[in-house]
């Protein structure tokens, strides 16, 4: 029988924990596709976060580390210099990269560091409960911003790929949501041109995903899908700020 | 091998070359630059690593990755970076990896000082990170010494797959002293088939972690982790003694200390005083048994430290009430001359002689 579809061979075969309508699943099948398409599952070495994908160690069917909270980029690091010709990634959460591990992802990606991560921004902090995270938008409720981020005294939401997309290391930038069907084609196609920036030895990248949590945002499936595309979307423009034809 | 004059921070760095050791991962502190420093000249040339973290934090988590894909990694740091370290070093010691861990020990707390101290002895035995873990902790007396226990460092760490803390101060550090480098110490390195080197399709991927979402699973993990431990203690106990079986007094010191206990005890000889030395070299596994071979009639263990008193923990854990324990310490980097501690002394045993 001719096989029409099947499931990718970067993902093993344990069912996930995420809730109902979560999209960190999706950017792991996403990740796991390109690990295999690009014939670099086996050289593989991710690195998990803490946070809801803290279990990613048990999902991605390569080599794994755990790390602690933030310190995905220097861990990989490690990894990276002493196996140089593996392929080695992080995937975190945004109060994993854009608030404790905000030191170690500058860092990691000021001395160009031959790694590339998935950065999952859903504006909050999924695994503890709700918490308000550095990306919360401002008047975004959450447990710990039960009024609404308030501006004044909580700060502005941080642009990590903007932000990153000025150091010189940062070879490959692009902000991508998977809400809808197009968004996650574009979405694959953007991790796979990052993934080929470290295969081609060329320096750090980051793809930043726009991801639900209906969770801890109180909302159905649906309703988060279109929460995103209303809410997220304007304040974090999708596309490109970095490639290497950029980068001198 | 010929005998070399080495700084003892430089001859760190030479040690774990000599010792297979070709990743570094640090942050710049007083009294120990000397070792980055020495070790971004060096590394290169054997076709090392050598990286400058951001941080002490940064540092310690590449050790993890780095030890976890299977390098033979050192970090060094003084007092506030070894504070830094903490988070890290507890991940290193669940997820049960190997590597060498310098602190070349300041004046404390906060900023403290930068001139030598012992403050650490709690941070390193007692473990400054969170849950039940234990570090192989060595604390060498000279810079021979400190060339050894490096070298021997790395061979424990791997035998055990467990961090190990090589305990200095800012004298051993910064003081010169001729060394060789003894091929015919280190041991045959183990296989590390549990390292992410990739699957190459050929094997179910290892996974470098210290998450247990079970708690019967993390109890078994525990258990696992204190026979480890258990074995330590069965096993590594290093420790030299000097007359403890007659002495009237029994000094109890570690690292530089202990030599400048010497010199005391050398003058209080000289004055007809019968004393001795607990010189502990392994300050965890602790040499407990050592002090059940005191003189029973001795009048005391004196314990001396660049510290207000953390080694005595253990020497009280160690003589268990038989025998009065008395305790002399400078702080706040004063080194502590043979003079006051031959008075402290000879105000302990008053007549005897
Ligand atoms: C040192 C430390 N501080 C705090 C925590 C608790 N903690 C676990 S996950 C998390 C937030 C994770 O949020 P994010 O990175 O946004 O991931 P998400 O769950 O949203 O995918 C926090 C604060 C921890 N595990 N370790
Ligand atoms: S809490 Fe939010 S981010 Fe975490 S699994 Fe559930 S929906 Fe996803
Ligand atoms: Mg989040």
């Amino acid at each position: 029988m001719a096989v029409i579809f099947q499931k990718t061979r970067g993902l093993t075969d344990v069912p996930t924990h995420y809730c109902p309508g979560c999209t960190h699943g999706i950017i792991h099948r996403l990740v796991a596709e390109c690990l295999e398409e690009l014939g670099v599952l086996d050289d593989a070495i991710g690195v998990a976060p803490v946070g809801c994908s803290v279990m990613a160690y048990k999902y991605f069917n390569c080599d794994m580390h755990e790390a602690a909270h933030g310190r995905a980029p220097a861990v990989a690091t490690g990894i990276k210099r002493v196996r140089p010709d593996n392929f080695v990634f992080t995937y975190q959460g945004d109060g994993d990269l854009a608030s404790i591990g905000t030191a170690e992802i500058v860092h990691a990606a000021h001395r160009g560091e031959k790694i590339s991560t998935i950065f999952v921004n859903n504006a909050i902090y999924g695994m503890t409960g709700g918490q308000m995270a550095p990306t919360t938008l401002v008047g975004q409720k959450t447990t710990t911003s039960p009024y609404g981020r308030d501006k004044e005294t909580q700060g502005s939401p941080i642009r990590m790929s903007e932000l990153l997309a000025t150091i010189e290391g940062a070879v490959f930038v692009e902000r991508v949501a998977v809400d809808t069907p197009a968004n996650i084609r574009k979405a694959k196609k953007a991790i796979k041109e990052c993934f080929q920036v470290q295969i081609d030895k060329k320096g750090f990248g980051i793809v930043e995903v726009l991801s639900t949590c209906p969770t801890n945002w109180g909302l159905t499936p649906p309703e988060a899908l279109k929460w995103l595309q209303k809410n997220l979307m304007p304040y974090y423009p999708l596309g490109n700020f970095r490639r290497p034809e950029e980068v001198k | 091998m010929s005998k070399v004059l080495m700084k003892g921070n430089e001859a760190v760095g030479a040690a774990a070359i000599a010792a297979g050791c070709r990743y570094f991962f640090g942050y710049p502190i007083t009294p120990q630059s000397e070792v980055p420093e020495y070790l971004s000249r060096e590394l290169p040339k054997v076709g090392g690593v050598f990286v400058q973290a951001e941080s002490e934090v940064a540092a310690i988590n590449m050790v993890y990755g780095a030890a976890g894909a299977g390098g033979r990694v050192l970090t060094s740091s003084s007092s506030p970076g070894i504070a830094l370290k903490q988070e890290g070093i507890s991940y290193l010691a669940g997820a049960e990896l190997p590597c060498v861990i310098v602190d070349m020990m300041r004046g404390g707390p906060g900023l403290g000082s930068i001139q030598p101290s012992q403050t650490d002895y709690f941070l390193a035995t007692r473990g400054g990170g969170n849950g039940d873990y234990r570090l192989l902790v060595l604390a060498p007396s000279d810079v021979q010494e400190l060339v050894d226990l490096i070298m021997l460092g790395f061979d424990l760490a791997d035998e055990y797959r467990s961090p190990v803390m090589v305990l200095g101060d800012g004298m051993i550090g910064q003081m010169m002293e001729p060394v060789e480098f003894k091929e015919d110490l280190k041991r045959e390195a183990p296989e590390k088939p549990w390292a992410t080197t990739g699957t190459k399709g050929q094997r179910k991927p290892n996974i470098i972690n210290s998450l247990y979402l079970e708690a019967e699973l993390l109890e078994e993990h525990n258990i696992h982790l204190q026979e480890k431990y258990a074995k330590m203690r069965e096993k590594e106990v290093r420790v030299e003694t000097y007359n403890i079986e007659n002495a009237d007094l029994v000094f109890a010191a570690y690292g530089t200390t202990a030599r400048i206990v010497k010199t005391a005890i050398s003058k209080l000889e000289e004055e007809g005083y019968k004393v001795g030395l607990i010189r502990p070299i392994t300050l965890f596994p602790y040499p407990y048994d050592t002090f059940k071979n005191i003189n029973p009639n001795c009048k005391g263990v004196l314990t001396v430290e660049m510290n207000a008193g953390q080694m005595i923990d253990d020497v009280k854990i160690a003589v268990e009430g038989k025998i009065p324990t008395y305790f002399y310490g400078r702080t706040g980097g004063m080194v502590p001359g043979p003079a006051e501690i031959a008075d402290k002394a000879r105000e302990i045993l008053g007549g005897v002689r």
